[in-house]
């Protein structure tokens, strides 16, 4: 006799495992039976699962079976007339696996796409690797000055260069008219931040420089490079704003007219009043960066004007009464 | 050519080398004027690639990464300047500044916080929320961003990754927005913190095998750096690491998508 459950009611696949006294067993989970369905005698039911038990290891692969057979709900498939299959070779199938199907063709046809962009990229990318290495010749009898090489060529073979973002160091330092771009946006850069840099007591972070050049400008953002390159023309071009270094490397712009010893002097009157200075406290006063204030604290302890305390409690600078009191 | 003496021969030799330098101009005209006709024709081709893929490019960040690495091995530059063909034309140098600013911009906020030390896991879900819903088919990975920091270094010393374990666990690896160096006895703390956002003295002599005072000495450092703050509340002193600390959600917070 064989007894028939549809597949339909089983809600839940579970393994119910054993132990040294009882067997491992598979928990079907039922739902609740359909009222309207009398192609068979109605069957009380007193709870909502029931259990399987297997001899000879065959659980697992039951197991397998039924989670396959209840992933792919077959059941739920509209039946195709085989005329209209013959026609239309893409058939519309409800269910999961109809929406499966359909999101399956889409990631193909996808890939399709990536495909024939990622074969487009390599011939492009192939195509610029011969100009890298025309470049190379180029650079190499610039290097070594056979023939003549005009000024118009060089100037427009940095252009090349700069096109294709390749960096030369044969052509990085020379002077070209190709530098007219930087020029300009040197200026226009000074221009621009002039008011900010004055409100921040004359000196600014090239990071945040940075930042709100690019911020205003929207769109057509400059790389960082580009950036770099027109703040060192500043001094040259003689604009009120000027790029410079510290001895530990930070880069900031600062206004001209703020001379070191004018800033110097503004510290120190700080100083005064309050006895002694911590890094927070002169950023806090003049509204500049924790990085910038510090700066300013460690150029004025080399020159001797300021001793630190450097503890755990943080470092704080004072007055230098060494050298004031000999 | 057989050295012969005389003036005859210095004559001679003269106008072999001036023939020479004029078949190296000629040579080298040739490789000029190659390399302008090449240039017009790369360029075409850039701008049909670009028609075709340049909305690839802002969307797919596989193929973001693909075109920088095959850049990379033939030494090109992309991002080199914003007046590149690559910038002009296929837009990728407007997509990698515009992170950088917001790159900066994150830093600078969280930096109170956490000493100037943010994990990319964290920066990167921030960058994400700042770029708001309007972008949000861009979406950027862990790659892009990178990228977009080590553009960041000509602006001077600010800017550093630090990778804590030489994996690529996005809570491995440090951005360091401050100038200054961190250690290699730095590092084995916080690798040796990270995992909890917290350590002490005790904790730390037993997992690295170091002595009170070395110990002390470096927690005082990040202490004094604002990396990590004491708590002296506890029955011994705690150092928690800010950096580490999972950023707080608040209720209007949409869930965000899992990283790469």
């Amino acid at each position: 006799m064989n007894v028939i459950l549809d597949l339909k009611y089983v809600v839940l696949v579970e393994e119910d495992i054993g132990n040294l006294l009882r067997s491992s067993k598979i928990i079907l989970h039922l739902a609740p039976w359909n009222e309207g369905q009398l192609s068979r005698p109605p069957v009380k039911n007193l709870s909502s699962f029931i259990k399987l038990a297997f001899s000879d290891g065959k659980l697992s692969h039951f197991k397998e079976c039924i989670q396959k057979m209840l992933q792919e709900r077959s059941w739920e498939t509209v039946a195709v007339h085989p005329s209209i299959l013959h026609h239309a070779p893409t058939t519309f199938r409800s269910g999961i696996v109809g929406i499966e199907r359909r999101l399956q063709a889409k990631v193909e046809n996808n890939s399709s796409n990536i495909n024939i962009a990622f074969q487009d990229m390599q011939n492009l990318i192939d195509m610029a690797k011969d100009m890298v290495q025309l470049a190379n010749v180029m650079s190499n009898k610039i290097k070594d000055r056979q023939g003549d090489i005009s000024e118009d060529e060089t100037v427009k073979f940095k252009s090349y260069l700069l096109s294709l973002g390749i960096d030369d160091p044969v052509t990085r330092n020379s002077c070209s008219s190709n530098d007219v771009f930087y020029h300009q946006l040197a200026k226009e850069i000074a221009s621009f931040l002039l008011k900010a840099i004055s409100d921040t007591g004359g000196l600014m972070a090239m990071s945040d420089a940075y930042c709100r050049v690019n911020r205003a400008r929207g769109l057509e953002l400059l790389s960082p490079e580009d950036f770099f390159k027109a703040c060192n023309y500043m001094e040259k071009l003689n604009l009120p704003i000027i790029c410079r270094k510290f001895d530990s490397g930070v880069l900031v712009l600062q206004l001209q007219s703020k001379t070191d010893s004018l800033l110097e002097k503004e510290v120190s009157r700080l100083l005064q009043s309050r006895d002694k200075l911590t890094a927070l406290e002169v950023s806090q006063e003049f509204q500049i960066s924790i990085v910038l204030a510090q700066e300013r604290l460690y150029f004025m302890e080399r020159n001797g004007l300021i001793c630190r305390d450097d503890s755990v409690r943080g470092l704080v600078f004072y007055p230098n009464f060494f050298s004031s009191s000999a | 050519m057989r050295k012969r003496p005389g003036i005859g021969a210095i004559h001679k030799q003269r106008v072999e080398q001036e023939r020479f330098r004029g078949k190296a101009t000629e040579l080298q005209d040739n490789v000029f004027e190659q390399m302008t006709n090449q240039m017009e024709k790369f360029r075409t081709n850039l701008e049909t690639f670009a028609s075709k893929h340049r909305n690839e490019i802002k969307k797919n960040p596989a193929f973001r990464k693909q075109f920088q690495d095959m850049c990379a091995s033939i030494g090109v530059d992309p991002l080199a300047s914003s007046k590149g063909f690559w910038s002009e034309l296929l837009g990728v140098g407007d997509f990698y500044y515009e992170i950088a600013v917001q790159v900066i911009e994150v830093c600078l906020a969280t930096s109170p916080r956490n000493g100037g030390l943010i994990t990319l896991g964290e920066l990167r879900q921030r960058l994400i929320k700042a770029r708001g819903k309007a972008q949000h088919h861009q979406e950027i990975s862990n790659d892009d961003i990178i990228r977009a920091i080590k553009k960041l270094k000509v602006l001077g010393p600010g800017f550093s990754i630090v990778s804590l374990k030489g994996t690529q666990d996005t809570s491995d690896i440090l951005i360091r927005s401050i100038p200054g160096e961190l250690s290699a006895d730095h590092t084995e703390v916080l690798k040796a913190a990270e995992a909890q956002s917290f350590t002490s003295v005790k904790a730390l002599k037993s997992t690295l095998n170091w002595d009170d005072v070395r110990c002390l000495q470096i927690l005082n450092e990040l202490l004094r750096d604002g990396v990590a703050w004491v708590d002296e509340q506890s029955s011994e002193k705690m150092y928690w690491f800010p950096s580490f600390f999972k950023p707080l959600m608040s209720e209007d917070e949409i869930a965000l998508p899992p990283p790469n």
